[in-house]
């Protein structure tokens, strides 16, 4: 079914009464996820953000909770705010980004409720990739550049409308606000079937991966690897799936607030225990952890690899880091027998 | 949806002891202040717990008391950083902020029916006061062997509990070994590093378990030591201390290979270990 685009603008602005819109943007630094007021701010022709849109669930910065201290008592308040959300243009990679962070963020034993309650009240729209960048290698990892797995409703853009498919209930519920569906033409059919079939030009083969990774632990392919990078951690920063984060306080005279910002594994302070003993304490064992978290580490515990191929890090990285080569050069490294 | 579990209980500090001569290590005991705090905050020798000194941040730290101690809980912590000075500076009566109980705990119910060696050095010796202690009770005596504990300092001023050691030092249920590095002024027992002490008076390995716990460099020496004994790695658990911030298995430092620190650990068998990269 399609919708015009048009019709689709006015039953977006119809929901900003009841959620937050987020879209991308054209701003100073590119293309932004932000939140709009009108879907005529959004930006239509775009590849991707510069940064994932994880913030809207995982803040770049968020406050967890405030306290102030009157002589020797102490008041504690959580500081979880959560609003209603529809998350629109979100690219497949990203969508199935979101997908690996819902399985960091609740584990066997926890469930971290500023993520889940953010998330559970969140719509996401995804739209398909008609133009692929040369960094994209998101079909290394199964995931297609018009895939639906992660959104709640799917678009194809036909050019005066979009083409959507209802993929979640959550997707389902938004949709019955949509009138005006109507059936595709031929032509916009053999459209969709196009965008269907694409696949990334730049792919990467990580069927072995995990597996050499296994016995790579002490292989001399780390102590290379490493040298060019600052350690700068703009990896992390741009990547859809990392979540690591760091827990610090402001304060200011007897109050202060719990904040937790985005960390990386890349920051030698990162694992520096308080007796001044770091268990990685040189590059080589940040990126062998970077590399062993993402394709080997992640999929032991989760059985996926935790990374989606959206190419930020490859973009972004100031030393032209290029995680495509480095899984590359893991899959043709020597073994070392141990 | 669970509770928040970045949110702290709050606790009263009712004594702030300096427990070593150096004065580089106190002893908190914190006292709950209502029984439903308590109820919640079940635990197990071994667990950890989140402490918060507010306008100065949280660290883990072990939990130096036994289940079988209620109404408060002990931290002994050694002044390295700014969380631990602001709470070594803190006065008596000041509200803590705690998150826990966390990670696992020593298996308790497989030492069931076994004897049991803990070796401590250092300050790493809380959470096996922990151990001692539950296993000391009237309640859980019964359900073990022998108890021998062998625990050492670089000198008698850096023991830590040291009226308990006392006290242990003339309980039939408990075999006490303390050692010191090197001769001292009125020390007349064992000198000599653990390694060696463990060497020359650890029981038997048949049907016993043994716990170790100290600095990296004990460990090292002390775990040759307990193979030439015959303690096959299935029967050494150790616990391990990473940088932690989340404490609940998300944010992403403490991971030694697939295993999280904070709630896969931090009680580790050797056999766990040897399957782990060497990265802690």
């Amino acid at each position: 079914m399609k919708i015009s685009k048009e019709k689709f603008g006015q039953a977006l602005d119809a929901l900003i009464a009841e959620y937050q819109i987020i879209a991308p943007v054209s701003d100073a630094n590119g293309i932004a996820f932000k939140g709009v007021k009108s879907f005529s701010e959004v930006k239509q022709d775009y590849l991707n953000s510069k940064l994932p849109p994880k913030a809207f669930f995982f803040p770049q910065h968020e406050k967890l909770m405030s306290y102030k201290k009157e002589g020797k008592d102490v008041t504690v308040k959580s500081e979880l705010k959560v609003e209603n959300t529809v998350l629109f243009g979100i690219r497949p990679c990203d969508a199935k980004g979101m997908q690996l962070l819902d399985m960091v963020f609740k584990n066997d034993q926890y469930t971290d409720p500023y993520y889940y309650e953010r998330r559970e009240k969140a719509v996401i729209i995804g739209v398909a990739c008609q133009k692929i960048a040369p960094t994209c290698f998101c079909s290394s990892f199964g995931i297609s550049p018009a895939g639906s797995e992660g959104s709640d409703l799917f678009l194809i853009d036909l050019g005066d409308s979009y083409d959507v498919e209802v993929i979640t209930e959550k997707g389902k519920a938004l949709a019955a606000r949509f009138e005006a569906l109507s059936e595709l033409t031929a032509d916009e059919q053999a459209l969709v079937e196009k965008v269907k079939r694409a696949e990334t030009t730049s792919k990467v083969d990580v069927s072995t991966t995990t597996s050499k990774l296994d016995k790579m632990f002490n292989s001399p392919y780390w102590d290379s690897l490493q040298e060019k990078c600052i350690g700068c951690n703009v990896c992390s920063f741009s990547c859809p799936t990392c979540h690591c984060f760091d827990i610090s306080e402001e304060v200011r005279k007897n109050e202060g607030t719990r904040v937790r910002t985005w960390d990386g594994c890349m920051a030698p302070l990162f694992t520096l225990h308080g007796s001044g003993h770091n268990p990685r304490d040189h590059k080589k064992a940040r990126w062998r952890q970077r590399m062993m978290h993402k394709f080997n580490y992640f999929v032991h515990n989760n059985g996926s690899m935790s990374c989606v191929g959206c190419g930020r890090c490859i973009k972004s990285c100031p030393v032209n880091m290029d995680i495509r080569q480095v899984i590359d050069g893991a899959n043709k490294a020597e073994l070392v027998v141990e | 949806m669970q509770q928040n579990p970045y949110i702290p209980i709050t606790m009263k500090l009712v004594k702030n002891l300096v427990e070593t001569e150096d004065k580089l290590i106190n002893t908190f005991t914190l006292e709950f202040l209502n029984k439903q705090d308590e109820e919640n905050f079940k635990y197990m020798p071994g667990q950890f717990a989140e402490l918060s000194a507010y306008g100065h941040g949280e660290a883990p730290f072990g939990i130096a008391t036994s289940p079988t101690e209620p109404g408060i809980l002990k931290f002994s912590v050694a002044k390295v950083g700014c969380v631990s000075n602001a709470l070594h500076l803190m006065e008596e009566g000041t509200m803590v902020g705690v998150r826990g109980p966390m990670g696992n705990y020593y298996p308790i119910e497989e030492f069931k029916g076994k004897n049991l060696v803990i070796i401590g050095g250092g300050f790493a010796f809380t959470t096996l006061r922990s151990l001692a202690k539950y296993m000391l009770d009237p309640k859980h005596r019964g359900d073990y062997g022998d108890i021998t504990v062998i625990y050492g300092a670089r000198n008698p001023g850096l023991l830590l509990y040291k009226e308990e050691l006392a006290e242990w030092e003339n309980n039939p249920n408990i075999n006490l070994v303390t050692t010191i590095d090197r001769p001292a002024e009125g020390w007349n027992k064992h000198v000599g590093f653990i390694p060696s002490i463990t060497e020359q008076i650890a029981p038997s390995s048949v049907n016993t378990y043994a716990v170790v716990c100290g600095p990296p460099a004990m460990i090292k020496f002390t775990l040759p030591v307990l193979e030439k004994l015959n303690f096959p790695p299935e029967r050494i658990y150790t616990s391990l201390e990473m940088r932690m911030k989340c404490g609940l298995g998300i944010c992403g430092r403490c991971n030694i290979g697939t295993e999280y620190v904070c709630k896969d650990g931090p009680v580790f068998s050797m056999a766990q270990l040897k399957e782990l990269p060497s990265e802690y």
